[in-house]
């Protein structure tokens, strides 16, 4: 179980917990006719090197609940707590908190705007008030952290594959270092490949730097895999928030929102179903793999 | 951010004047519009003020939407009123140091001031009320006699209902954009004038780019289905006037006789408002 608000207020533990949502709630068009309530009294809290995943069907508010993370939007009611700070207060400053939550928008290549790839990366880091040579350096380490080659450096970022400009676009977030990386959508509009490319990057890059990262997404199947804690969004609260397994017990209820918990799960449920005694507590193929091995093992012996 | 600009937006509701056929409602604000500047008297902005509450009311559109067009405007309206305040000639009213008041100024900047934001507020209405397609449908049909002449009426309509309906996509798109540089710690608001002209790079450059992007797909999209202008083309939903817009011309034309005469007679009237008010 994750500690609530009050608990954590209470242990002090305010300092290790980076981000902090109190009782957050968001009004689109709250003075017209047809108030949407997007983020319906939200509380959270994201610990530091948690890799986190955000499901949520189409306008469950998934995105509008990251850009309140790094303040691009502002509550209109709760507190947002960064480090143990404030964020709406009025000495705070917001590009210290931009650069500390580094947000991924959905097509992030749509951002990219200079003349060649490695200028374009530098445009954080410079906007950071950073010296050239640090913010090259930076923007440098960022498009490794991203896999992307020498070759493609100094090419125009607009003459690179899909996929390619997907990971300059990340890295330009990168090169601020920043201590939370919030991802929206990364596989939006790729190809399987490019998708399992993308993913398996991002891993990779949260067991090298140990930040802390959010994943934001509509598929169950892209994030169990990697994530060690899922919450459900739906219709703007919160519905779930747990470890994988323990989320994708309520399979049922995720369809009844328009979600689905992973196929192997339906695999493993059918397998049952078909007399094989196998559990279902399974989240990964890998998983599902072993636990039908152990089952014939057994069957044998 | 980009969301207070009210041109060209629709206010979705269920009223008589939504409902009207929008070559009336054109017509109706042009006629509207006419008559502002014909109308040079108290009674025929009192005349046009009652009509455009009524319009207002039967709209159903809250009036602060209306307000909200007008701020962009209240620059030119303040340089306007003063301009006209100060530098009408005539009977004195208040002298500071160079400057004088006349009557004459005081009558003419009020008026002007009235005739603006009637002007505005005509206007919103209409496309308050009335979606950009329906809009440039009436357009089509309205022009269409200047096709005898070779005026591409068709194609005119045609890019300007784009054009209306790309405004909401651009914005929206603009909006994503700066977020997305904001979230690289962009900075669009503070520096000198170069400074910030420069910050907008980062804007621009993105912006163009997907707009280009959005039209080469719409034009793709339209000869995939065969567009090919003007020429035999039918309309699902052809415009056809009801009697409510019959009606609604009539009222129009009464509108502009009765502003018309009143300010005619206006010292009449005046006096006759004058004598009851002083027996009250």
């Amino acid at each position: 179980m994750q500690a609530s608000f009050e608990q954590i207020v209470e242990r002090g533990m305010i300092v290790r917990m980076p981000i902090i949502l109190d009782k957050v709630s968001h009004i689109y068009g709250e003075d017209t006719k047809m108030p949407v309530k997007a983020l319906n009294n939200i509380s959270l809290v994201i610990p530091d090197g948690q890799f986190i995943g955000i499901i949520g069907h189409t306008g469950s508010g998934k995105s509008t609940l990251v850009q309140h993370l790094n303040g691009l939007m502002k509550a209109t009611s709760g507190n947002i707590y960064f480090n143990g700070e404030d964020i709406d207060a009025d000495d705070f400053n917001k590009k210290n908190l931009r650069s500390k939550v580094g947000l991924v928008f959905q097509y992030p290549e749509h951002q990219l705007f200079e003349t060649d790839v490695f200028t374009d990366v530098c445009f954080g880091p410079k906007n950071l008030g950073l010296s050239k040579k640090e913010a090259e350096l930076r923007a440098y380490e960022a498009l490794k952290l991203v896999g992307l080659d020498d070759e493609y450096f100094y090419q125009s970022p607009f003459d690179l594959s899909g996929g390619q400009k997907r990971r300059v676009a990340i890295a330009g977030v990168l090169a601020m270092k920043p201590q939370v990386l919030v991802l929206d959508e990364p596989t939006a509009g790729l190809d399987p490949k490019g998708r399992d490319e993308i993913l398996d990057q991002i891993s990779k890059l949260k067991q090298e730097t140990g930040m802390t990262v959010i994943l934001v997404s509509h598929s169950m199947d892209d994030v169990a895999k990697y994530v060690d804690r899922i919450i459900v969004m739906n219709k703007g609260s919160v519905l779930y928030d747990d470890e994988p397994r323990e989320v994708f017990r309520h399979y049922a209820k995720l369809e009844e929102i328009g979600l689905a918990a992973p196929q192997v799960i339906y695999i493993m449920k059918d397998l049952q179903k078909h007399g094989y005694d196998v559990s279902d507590n399974v989240t990964t193929i890998q998983e599902a793999k072993e636990e039908i091995k152990r089952y014939f093992r057994k069957g044998k012996g | 951010m980009l969301r207070d600009i009210t041109l060209g937006q629709y206010y979705q509701a269920d009223s008589v004047i939504h409902r009207l056929d929008p070559r009336v409602k054109l017509g109706g604000t042009i006629l509207f519009i006419i008559s502002l500047f014909l109308f040079d008297s108290v009674i025929g902005y009192l005349v046009a003020a009652v009509f455009l509450a009524l319009v207002i009311n039967l709209s159903k559109v809250p009036f602060r939407f209306m307000i909200k067009g007008m701020k962009a405007i209240v620059f030119l309206l303040m340089i306007t009123v003063v301009f006209n305040l100060f530098l009408t000639p005539g009977e004195p009213l208040v002298a500071v140091w160079k400057f004088t008041i006349t009557k004459e100024g005081v009558r003419l900047a009020v008026l002007l001031a009235i005739r603006l934001s009637f002007l505005i507020i005509g206007s919103s209405i209409m496309t308050l009320t009335t979606t950009p397609n329906q809009l440039t449908d009436g357009l089509e049909k309205m022009l269409g006699p200047l096709k005898k002449i070779k005026v591409p009426v068709h194609e005119i309509a045609m890019m300007m209902s784009i054009a209306l309906r790309f405004i909401p996509i651009l914005m929206e798109e603009t909006d994503k954009i700066m977020k997305a540089q904001l979230a690289r710690c962009a900075d669009f608001e503070s520096g000198n004038l170069i400074k910030r002209a420069k910050g907008l790079v980062p804007l621009l450059v993105p912006l163009f780019i997907s707009a280009f992007r959005r039209a080469n797909d719409l034009a793709m999209a339209m000869e995939a289905r065969c567009y090919r202008g003007g020429e035999h083309r039918t309309k699902m939903k052809p415009l056809r006037y009801a009697r409510r817009d019959l009606i609604a011309y009539g009222i129009i034309f009464c509108y502009l006789a009765v502003g018309i005469v009143a300010g005619h007679y206006e010292s009449i009237l005046l006096s006759f408002i004058g004598i009851t008010g002083g027996a009250i």
